[in-house]
């Protein structure tokens, strides 16, 4: 127990430490910055393991003052408990088999080494977010987050999109995070510090908890990529693969969720709050989830899915578990980092993001396949893998919030999770059907294939992420940074399964994927996520057969015509699915052109009214003085007058003054 | 004079605070054309030794009232700010002018502050010199520029805060009309004219209130010295306008983007360094401090300006072409922040107020020296002409990001506490106004990083345009060394702000107490 505090301190320190080192390394140093990298995270891993042995099931507090502003404390606070301690250890698997997994993905890179620094110190960002006791403190580590998010986002320099979606990402979390900020601003002020176990003691008024959970959960929805502020998710798949594995699937989008199981106490006493979460949950549940069923772009698939998926657990809290949020947070961090790193596997193989140029990947690359396979089954939620026993979490949580009213909410929000949950559960079967059909089973294709009416913008989805693989096709020697759109010629028979250094992360991140479900219920994580243990009844049942229905239908369809998108049977609904009923566009419109506008607005009116004003009176002045002086010009015999008379006039001055004194 | 018997230790470094930079660059003018890299070395060593001595004013501050973090109340007659030292010398006694210096923890910040910015930019022209050269001059007109701010910031006589103040004004003026870019007479005779103008004010202020009080002493003055509700009213308006000038406060900043854009770097870094900070440091020592009712009652009027400033400064910066001006006009969009502390006349704020204004200097000299650096590389300041810096210059590009997110207010480094705790502070005052600015202050936040990453995405990301293709990689050392210090701060000070609001605590504790 005594040294827990050491490890927490230590947990955030040993990666921000080693990250800072790793940016100051000359750019071609691989070596050094892959070492950096790997031992940063290993170190953080075993740190994580070691607090939680130490903490053994008990949650401590250590914490010194930081600064204090006129009174209000800020603390460097961090409250280690059970929960957080689980989640570092998941924060820090994952970013260690990325690290592992970047060492191949990346071999290329001669921009390898900031990017190293940059995953340490998104590492430590994120395992501040996860033990910070103090709201400025998890600020802190929240937008180094969402900084790394954008730095890595913009990595990759073929991509001419990479650095718009870059840019995307971090505006669109920090619009959310001006509720964010204010939602602390109010917590803090209210409670006169910013000590998380401060505020939660405190005593808020119901309007006060009210607000200040509406203005938090603006920045959950922008950092968990929650409608309506999920748009930037799907365009930051520009990242690398292995970012996209770490930042925006099991991470940093997941951080929202985290936050808000940090506060619940506040978000239960301000129902109104959790329903309005409840609702945004399902409707980003459904959204991404239908939105997955008509991508062609195998990371936008993940994408959508991973949306869909925080809607899940948005849609827990606000039934009132954050348990079952949290274990599902775990499970999808493992499968859908798995998921990512397949993929990576498969567009180096590919050498192309599109389904529509793969297929008939199963033998060449087993390892992938199988890989891919169980993180999907996880994800559809296939018993007895970890994403069945989360999934039903949630939706036994919320088939009671409804049907008994245990919830903190009213009972319809309870009704509306679960009946969007149910519905997803089809639809992501359905979606992880056709990704594993089109991807690894049926007839080969070739990258040139044309695309069968997909409507995404086909130039920008093929530009993703797309290495083309070099001369002798092995994926070590694939140039990443080979020049965009180059042709890629790839039969799958040439594709097989990646270097043992990114073969390894897939295999061992499928353990959790598998078994997690189990460990959890089973084990004594049980307490420390204290998850109600899941109730096999008869309701277990209605999800499975949705899932067979989903999977089934896929399958079918499929099954009549494997050179075919199953996507088609969606017809004219498939556009808009695929830009995800246009919402991006409607963003455009009504938020990002507005301001540019209003920005150019400005400019000119600063620059004719305001400046105009001040350079007027310049001129004012100077013609003024110029009029003046040309008045003073004048001829001798006007000038004369002009004297005659202004001696007349002050001498009747004189005089006038004089005789009236 | 009366004698100096009375004068200590502190009182000698408070002297030589002032007089090491005026002594230098009075060597400077005796040195001859030819001998310009000595004579710019001799300059450096006068700027090294007056940080060093100014940075020595700290010692004994423990001893001193209020000391470094525990805040005493003041005791009874005795308000306003209780200096660490203090060198109080007869100066004029026909128009009881005195020489009266002192040093506390909000001038102490901002003197450092000055004092380290000087020395770099000393050092960044012993490697090189802008044309059209003559670098002993403008070495010497650097330290005669830091004798102005320094004596504004340490003066305790209104009328010698007043005279050091306008020390200031007319050396900046030849730096921009001789070193500066294409439009530099026209922006310089802008900067001297609107200054000039906001310093009319000043002085009409500060006569009206040594006349109506009968001392310029300005520990005596602070709290309001019981001057009548109408004149603190009027001095309030005229210094507060005076200030607001110099800050600036919207919407009287137009002076500031012309001068800062045509500065040269070393120019640009102090004119946004700290150059700016005579105006808020102005404002909460003096307008406020002295007329603290008509502070209370232009509040409100003061709040809205700086969150306008917020607004449009940002919304312009989202509209700007040129990196230079883009730089400059978001130091409005920061001091908005800034005068937004002040105008809550909190301690919240005030503090928010402090830091922000020692973190705006670090991290917007940074930025400046940066884009000059792009600039004299590149030969061209445009954003459609750049792009793709990081293929380039990965370096450059690198530091450049970090100043901008530095900039735009990330958690962690120096620009947040003093935004974020601006927000606090008006969020804490409370009522549908002031919590409306602080929402739209917030909203100004996103803006910021908004025009920030939109000068990334321009400058470092994208394909190297043929400026950026042909430039020099190479960072020279005096560059680094340039930049080290600052970037070393923005860290240091986003990490540990208790550097900065632990020296401000008491005297902010003291001010409040006096214009309760």
């Amino acid at each position: 127990m005594s040294v827990a505090p050491a490890l927490g301190a230590l947990l955030p320190a040993v990666p921000l430490g080693l990250a800072l080192v790793g940016l100051l390394l000359p750019q071609r140093s691989r070596r050094g910055a892959a070492a950096l990298g790997i031992g940063g995270a290993a170190a953080s891993f075993a740190v994580a393991v070691a607090l939680v042995a130490a903490l053994d099931g008990r949650a401590t507090e250590v914490g010194t003052g930081w600064v204090d502003v006129g009174g209000l404390a800020v603390t460097l606070t961090l409250r280690l408990d059970p929960t957080a301690a689980l989640v570092a250890v998941a924060v820090a698997a994952v970013a260690l088999a990325v690290q592992v997994y970047s060492v191949g993905y990346l071999r290329d890179d001669d921009r390898y080494a900031p990017y190293a620094a940059q995953i340490s110190l998104f590492t430590a960002a994120m395992l501040l977010v996860v033990l910070a006791g103090d709201l400025i403190l998890l600020l802190v580590g929240w937008e180094v987050m969402g900084v790394c998010s954008y730095l890595l986002i913009g990595h990759d320099r073929r991509l001419p999109e990479a650095p718009a979606a870059a840019v995307k990402a971090f505006l669109v979390t920090r619009v959310g995070d001006v509720g964010f900020l204010l939602g602390i601003v109010l917590l803090g002020v209210g409670a006169g510090g910013f000590r998380i176990a401060d505020v939660l003691a405190h005593d808020f008024t119901g309007g006060q908890l009210t607000a200040a959970c509406l203005l938090l959960l603006a920045g959950v929805a922008g950092k968990s990529a929650q409608f309506p502020l999920h748009t930037w998710l799907p365009d930051a798949m520009a990242g690398p693969t292995p970012i996209s594995a770490l930042i925006h699937a099991a991470t940093m989008v997941a951080a929202g969720i985290y936050a808000v199981t940090r506060l619940y106490p506040l978000f239960e006493a301000a129902p109104v709050a959790l329903a309005l979460l409840g609702v945004l949950g399902s409707v980003t549940l459904l959204l991404g989830a239908f939105a997955a069923t008509a991508q062609d772009d195998i990371k936008r698939v993940l994408a959508w899915s991973t949306v869909s998926q925080i809607g899940y657990m948005a849609g827990a809290l606000a039934v009132g578990s954050p348990a079952a949020a949290l274990f599902h947070l775990l499970s999808h961090a493992a499968f859908k980092a798995l998921l990512f790193l397949a993929a990576g596997a498969v567009i180096h193989a590919v050498g192309s993001n599109l389904l529509s140029a793969m297929g008939g990947l199963r033998r060449p690359m087993p390892v992938t396949f199988w890989g891919t396979a169980l993180g999907l089954a996880a994800l559809a939620g296939v018993p007895p893998l970890s994403g069945f026993w989360s999934k039903d979490g949630v939706l036994a949580v919320a088939a009671q919030a409804a049907r008994h009213h245990t919830g903190p909410t009213a009972s319809w929000v309870g009704w509306l999770v679960w009946i969007c949950g149910l519905a997803g559960v089809a639809v992501t079967a359905w979606y992880a059907t056709r990704l594993l059909l089109r991807v690894f089973l049926g007839p080969a294709r070739s990258p040139r294939h044309p695309v069968d009416g997909a409507p995404t913008d086909t130039a920008e989805a093929a530009a993703l992420d797309a290495p083309s693989p070099g001369v002798d096709r092995t994926l070590g020697t694939a140039p990443i940074d080979a020049p965009a759109g180059s042709p890629a010629p790839t039969r799958a028979g040439t594709s097989h399964d990646p270097p043992p250094v990114m073969r390894w992360p897939i295999l061992l991140l499928a353990v959790p994927s598998v078994a997690l479900g189990p460990l959890v219920l089973a084990t004594p994580l049980r307490s420390a996520l204290d998850v109600a243990e899941v109730h096999l009844d008869g309701l277990a049942v209605i999800p499975v057969a949705l899932l067979v229905v989903g999977a089934g239908h896929a399958w079918w369809r499929w099954r009549a015509d494997p050179t075919t998108d199953p996507a088609t049977v969606l017809g004219p609904l498939r556009p808009a699915l695929a830009r995800a009923l246009w919402l991006d566009e409607a963003q455009h419109a009504l938020v990002v052109r507005p301001v540019r506008a209003l920005g150019r607005l400005a400019r000119r009116a600063d620059e004719t009214v305001i400046d105009g004003a001040v350079e007027g009176t310049g001129r004012g002045l100077h013609a003024l003085g110029g009029g003046l002086a040309r008045s003073h010009r004048a001829a001798v015999p006007r000038a004369a007058a002009a004297l005659l008379a202004g001696v007349l006039l002050l001498g009747a001055a004189a005089l006038a003054w004089g005789g009236a004194a | 004079m009366t004698g100096l018997g009375g004068v200590d230790l502190g009182g000698v470094g408070l002297a030589a605070t002032v007089g090491l930079p005026a002594l230098g660059a009075l060597t400077l003018a005796l040195f001859p054309a030819r001998l310009d890299r000595a004579a710019r070395i001799t300059g450096t060593v006068f700027a090294a030794a007056t940080l060093v001595v100014g940075a020595l004013l700290a010692v004994g501050a423990a001893d001193h009232a209020g000391g470094w973090s525990a805040h005493r109340p003041a005791p009874v007659g005795a308000p306003g700010p209780r200096p660490w030292h203090e060198l109080d010398l007869a100066w004029v006694p026909g128009l009881d002018l005195r020489f009266h210096l002192g040093v506390d923890g909000v001038s102490y910040p901002l003197v450092v502050l000055t004092a380290l910015l000087t020395l770099l930019c000393c050092g960044h022209l012993l490697w090189r010199v802008p044309a059209p050269g003559r670098g002993r001059t403008l070495v010497a007109l650097l330290l005669v520029v830091e004798v102005g701010i320094l004596g504004t910031f340490l003066a305790l006589d209104l009328v010698l805060f007043f005279l050091f103040f306008e020390v200031v004004l007319l050396p900046t003026y030849a730096v921009i009309a001789v070193w500066g870019g294409e439009d530099r007479r026209r922006a310089a005779r802008k900067f001297a004219l609107y200054t000039l103008f906001g310093s009319v004010l000043l002085l009409v202020g500060v006569l009206t209130v040594t006349t109506a009080a009968g001392t310029a002493d300005l520990v005596a003055l602070t709290g309001g010295a019981g001057l009548p509700r109408g004149t603190q009213l009027a001095a309030f308006t005229l210094l507060a306008i005076a200030f607001a000038v110099k800050s600036p406060l919207w919407p009287l900043h137009t002076w500031l983007p012309d001068a800062h854009t045509q500065a040269p770097t070393v120019g640009s870094v102090i004119l946004a360094g700290v150059l700016l900070k005579m105006g808020t440091y102005g404002l909460i020592r003096v307008a406020v401090g002295v007329a603290p009712e008509g502070a209370r009652r232009a509040a409100a009027v003061l709040g809205i300006l700086a969150v306008a400033a917020i607004l449009v400064g940002s919304l312009v910066c989202l509209a700007q072409t040129e990196l230079k001006r883009l730089i400059a006009y978001s130091s409005v969009g920061h001091m908005g922040f800034v005068l937004l502390g002040i105008a809550t006349l909190s301690a919240t704020g005030l503090q928010a107020a402090l830091i922000g204004n020692v973190a705006h200097g670090v991290i917007t000299g940074l930025l400046f020296f940066l884009a000059g650096a792009v600039k004299d590389r590149a030969h061209t300041g445009d954003l459609a002409d750049l792009g793709g810096l990081r293929e380039s210059a990965p370096r450059l590009a690198g530091l450049l990001g970090f100043a901008a997110v530095a900039s735009l207010g990330l958690p962690g480094l120096a620009g947040f506490w003093g935004e974020a705790f601006a927000v606090v502070a008006a969020w804490q005052r409370g009522g549908p106004l002031w919590t409306t600015l602080a929402g739209l202050a917030a909203c100004g936040g996103a803006l910021t990083a908004a025009y920030l990453l939109r000068l990334l995405r321009r400058v470092t990301h994208g394909p190297a345009s043929p400026a950026v293709l042909t430039l020099t990689p190479r960072l020279a050392g005096a560059e680094l060394a340039a930049w080290a210090p600052l970037v070393l701060l923005t860290l240091v000070l986003g990490l540990a702000p208790a550097l900065v609001l632990g020296v401000t605590e008491a005297p902010v504790g003291a001010l409040l107490e006096a214009i309760r």
